[in-house]
């Protein structure tokens, strides 16, 4: 239970700010160097806010749009809008504006903050269509000169409204901190679903205070953790860690410099409390791979060495069997001369816990990283949930579970075979839509959408998004999400979608890696001229189709899953792009749209031809479409039996 | 088309008046008078040797003019040295990048406040007193020029590994480091794709807005042109044929058949 002094986010920072007031509690690298905020100065920039946003006429209960990269200045909008008993709801800041605009208007937002020019533009046209949206506040000025439009707002100006509001009313906002309660809500999540208009997940105080707190407790988390905050400011796992638990335990967060600065501004922070959906953890070994392929020969061959002992290593420490005497031996040898550097070189060096979630991680990337001696962990939950549901236990570490429920979260398995629980950070329903609310929670429990059970340790196990696990034509269950994630542990593979329920056999989408295909073609001094020249060469085809075998080779230990091996597959002409609503921005495949989309293809794929041609719309960041022609391949890979492991088909 | 711009104070930034090089016996530039206003950026277009370049280097102080006068802020300069040229106030990009490839990105701007650098060699050297509070104001500002440029995650990679459009946005760093008052790019778009080429004209644009630096550059891309200059000068073997509002250049007769070709008799 919450003490009543403590029960909002408000008052927690007024906390940390007494209690630890010259501990840094933000960074943000700013013209080449860190800009470090303590606890004092947060909350002091968060009241100027807020009483800027009073004089502005702020009521409790009004909404704050907030919209841009991770910025201090941003987390200070979101403590401030709660202080004065609104509710924040970020934004994910490449969203276009169709998008933003159905948010904004849903959400009724009265206040925007946000980052710069290429958001107040956008919500400029949002607010032609929705007026109800009265201020645009913005952190930086550049370009913006030269606007007139008088809803638009400085943030230096909005401070400065604060100073004087402040004069005339003293104590105002310590007495609105006051006012708050466990129960008010502090956040509005919009989730990006994989199906129809995004739904606004309300959260309380109450809901995100009790579940950061049971995961600071269980993973001990204290003040002197450091936490990057570079994953989008509208994701529940960022708000978790970023803002909730940050605040909870009194722990720094850095902003990086920019997007393309993430990886070097890891190596400066060396954070010792990590947080990576799979595909940056994805990115990280791709990026790392491509730099060994381009050392000098000998190097190469010994990073390959010793990360094959280390990986023979952790799969056994996994599967609690010794590893043999040799790898024992050679381990502490390796740690020498390749974990240890390399560990430095992806700014890991200092990580104490590690967490990858969001998506199942292929059983070979988590093992990479395992066996690095980095504490990657795995997690489970979503927004409804208040990020957290599940977080395996220090030492108690399996490749394809994603641990125990966390204390006080109750799960259960339906009979369907769903995953349901009920926890404090159940949340407190759809904004403005009871019927998906009503869907959703069932006597207090939440239908999850997974499909998972609970293996003989209690651990649950997550297969596949519950509608999602199907079953081929001759009745061999098929769970698509696991083979993708196989495929997309090569560094060659930047997406995959498999189809085979209902069909005789399955076949795969693939989406090559530009960066690391791109380069290997370099290498081999192949020319190319666009992305999708690059896909359908036919080098590229036997590049990949050699990684397809690879996977069907891997399933064949897996009795359950062995029969659902890729007969067929192809090499995507463009991209998946959320801005073709292939996938969602946290880049979650979306089956059904691609379905409809490529019916040609995936029709193709369970054909004989060995060639298709297709058509597609692409949507540029402005809004424009555009059509692509091109002609993709079709190309068969061996599957193999159990028995004597050979070819066949 | 861009706003007109605003009227600047009487002198002109640049007075180029009558200007004739000569290389042999071809004639680069033949008697080309033009003038640049403060905080104009001025488009220089023509076919392939009508002497674009030349003039650029003439601007310079690469070339010296067989006869006429440059004038800058009013005064005369038209046997200046590149140095001194660029010490009073004029930057350019060129044609082939021109970067130092071995040092990396942040170096490569620095040198571009060189000619800021004030003291002496062994305090520099040993890094202290006055010469590493100098360092520090230097490089700060170049971190500005980062910011600006987007380039903050490529700060310490090696100019010689980045791609092609990224060596150019480098180089206009370096330019924009001097602080210039006039800004010479000499196709700053050449060989990039659309998306590099809006990039680039984003932060054209951008430069003469913030800074309000006076840019002349040359450019062949005419959507480009229209979208960024306020005025156009067209130059066809070594003579101008024309110089005016883009779209009138556009329209102009002499300019039309210059790019497509007339029959000399």
């Amino acid at each position: 239970m919450l003490e009543p002094a403590l029960d909002t986010f408000p008052k927690l920072a007024l906390r940390n700010a007494q209690r630890l007031p010259t501990k840094v509690a933000i960074r943000e690298k700013d013209l080449g160097i860190w800009q470090s905020y303590t606890w004092s100065q947060y909350v002091e920039q968060a009241r100027l806010i807020a009483l800027g946003l009073a004089a502005l006429g702020f009521a409790r209960g009004d909404k704050t749009a907030v919209v841009g990269d991770n910025r201090p200045q941003l987390y200070w909008a979101m403590l401030a809008t709660q202080a004065l008993g609104g509710v924040p709801v970020p934004l994910y800041q490449d969203s276009v504006e169709k998008e933003m605009q159905y948010i904004v208007d849903h959400a009724e937002a009265r206040f925007a903050v946000v980052e710069d020019q290429e958001q107040v533009d956008k919500l400029l046209h949002v607010r032609e269509q929705y007026p109800g949206l009265e201020y645009i506040i913005y952190d930086d000025p550049r370009g913006l000169r030269h606007y007139q439009d008088p809803c638009l707002l400085s943030l230096e100006e909005l401070r400065e409204r604060g100073r004087k509001f402040a004069q005339d009313n003293p104590g105002y906002f310590d007495a609105e901190v006051a006012k708050g309660g466990a129960d008010d809500l502090a956040v509005i999540c919009y989730t990006s679903g994989t199906t129809g208009q995004p739904k606004g997940t309300m959260l309380s105080h109450r809901n995100l205070i009790e579940t950061a707190r049971s995961a600071v407790e269980r993973e001990r988390l204290g003040a002197s953790e450091e936490v990057m905050a570079y994953l989008p400011m509208a994701w529940i796992g960022d708000h978790m860690f970023s803002f909730g638990q940050s605040m909870v335990a009194g722990f720094a967060i850095s902003c990086p410099e920019s997007a393309g600065t993430v990886l070097a501004d890891l190596k400066e922070i060396g954070p010792t409390y990590f947080f990576a959906p799979p595909r940056i953890w994805e990115n990280i070994l791709t990026s790392v791979m491509i730099r060994v392929d381009d050392a000098s020969w000998i190097k190469r061959r010994m990073v390959h060495f010793f990360l094959d002992v280390a990986r023979r290593v952790e799969r056994a420490r996994l599967t609690h069997r010794p590893a043999s005497l040799r790898d024992r031996l050679l381990y502490p040898l390796g740690w020498l001369i390749v974990y240890g550097p390399l560990r430095d070189n992806l700014g890991m060096g200092h990580i104490r816990v590690a967490y990858t979630a969001g998506e199942a991680i292929g059983p070979e990337l988590f093992e990479f990283y395992r066996s690095l001696g980095i504490n990657v962990k795995q997690l489970y939950g979503m927004t409804e949930s208040s990020a957290l549901i599940c977080i395996q236990q220090d030492g108690d570490v399996k490749l394809d579970t994603v641990g125990p429920p966390l204390p006080g979260v109750e799960v259960r398995i339906g009979e369907s075979g769903e995953v349901l629980y009920r926890s404090p950070g159940v949340f407190q329903g759809y904004y403005k839509n009871p019927e998906a609310t009503r869907e959703t929670i069932e006597d207090g429990w939440v239908h999850s959408g997974d499909a998972g059970f609970f293996d003989g340790d209690g651990h649950l196990k997550i297969i596949d998004r519950a509608r999602d696990v199907g079953r081929l034509s001759d009745g061999t269950i098929f769970a698509p999400k696991y083979l993708e994630n196989k495929l997309k542990f090569s560094p060659y593979v930047k997406e995959a979608v498999c189809v085979g329920h209902g069909r005789d056999f399955v076949g795969a989408l693939i989406n090559i890696d530009l960066a690391s295909v791109g380069n290997w073609a370099e290498r081999r001094g192949l020319a190319y001229t666009s992305y999708t020249d690059l896909a359908q060469k036919p080098e590229v085809y036997e590049l990949i189709r050699q990684e397809v075998v690879r996977v069907n080779r891997s399933l064949l230990p897996d009795e359950a899953l062995r029969g659902a091996q890729i007969r067929r597959f192809l090499l995507l002409h463009k991209e998946l792009d959320p801005d073709d609503q292939e996938i969602t921005r946290t880049r979650k495949v979306r089956r059904g749209f691609i379905a409809q989309k490529y019916a040609p293809l995936i029709e193709a794929l369970h054909g004989d031809g060995d060639h298709v041609n297709v058509e597609a719309q692409v949507t540029y960041e402005d809004g424009r479409t555009a059509t692509v022609r091109a002609g993709v391949r079709l190309c068969d890979a061996e599957t193999f039996s159990w028995a004597g492991a050979g070819a066949s088909g | 088309m861009r706003s007109a711009a605003t009227p600047g104070p009487p002198t002109p930034l640049l007075q180029v008046d009558g200007i004739s090089v000569r290389f042999g016996a071809v004639q680069a530039l033949d008697r080309v008078s033009l003038e640049i206003r403060r905080g104009e950026i001025v488009a220089i277009i023509g076919p392939n040797g009508a002497g674009k370049t030349t003039l650029l280097n003439v601007i310079s102080g690469f070339y010296h003019p067989a006869e006429g006068q440059i004038r800058f802020e009013g005064r005369d300069r038209t046997h200046l040295r590149p140095y001194d040229v660029a010490a009073l106030g004029v930057a350019r990009t060129f044609q082939n990048v021109a970067l130092f490839k071995g040092m990396s990105v942040l170096d490569n701007i620095m040198t571009g406040r060189l000619l800021k650098m004030r003291g002496s060699f062994l305090l520099e050297a040993l890094y202290w007193g006055p010469a590493m509070k100098q360092e520090l104001e230097h490089r700060a500002f170049v971190e500005q020029i980062i910011d600006f440029l987007e380039i903050e995650a490529i700060r310490k990679t090696p100019a010689g590994r980045l791609p092609y459009g990224l060596q150019k946005r480098v180089e206009l760093a370096r330019a924009l480091a001097a602080e210039p008052k006039l800004l010479l790019l000499d196709e700053p778009m050449a060989g990039m794709n659309v998306e590099e080429k809006e990039d680039m004209c984003r932060f054209i644009l951008g430069v003469n807005d913030e800074f309000g630096t006076t840019i002349a550059l040359i450019e062949h891309d005419m959507s480009v042109v229209m979208d960024i200059s306020d005025r156009v000068v067209a130059l066809d073997y070594g003579r101008k044929i024309a110089d005016g509002r883009p779209d009138d250049v556009r329209d102009d007769r002499a300019v039309i058949d210059a790019y497509l070709g007339v029959a000399h008799a």
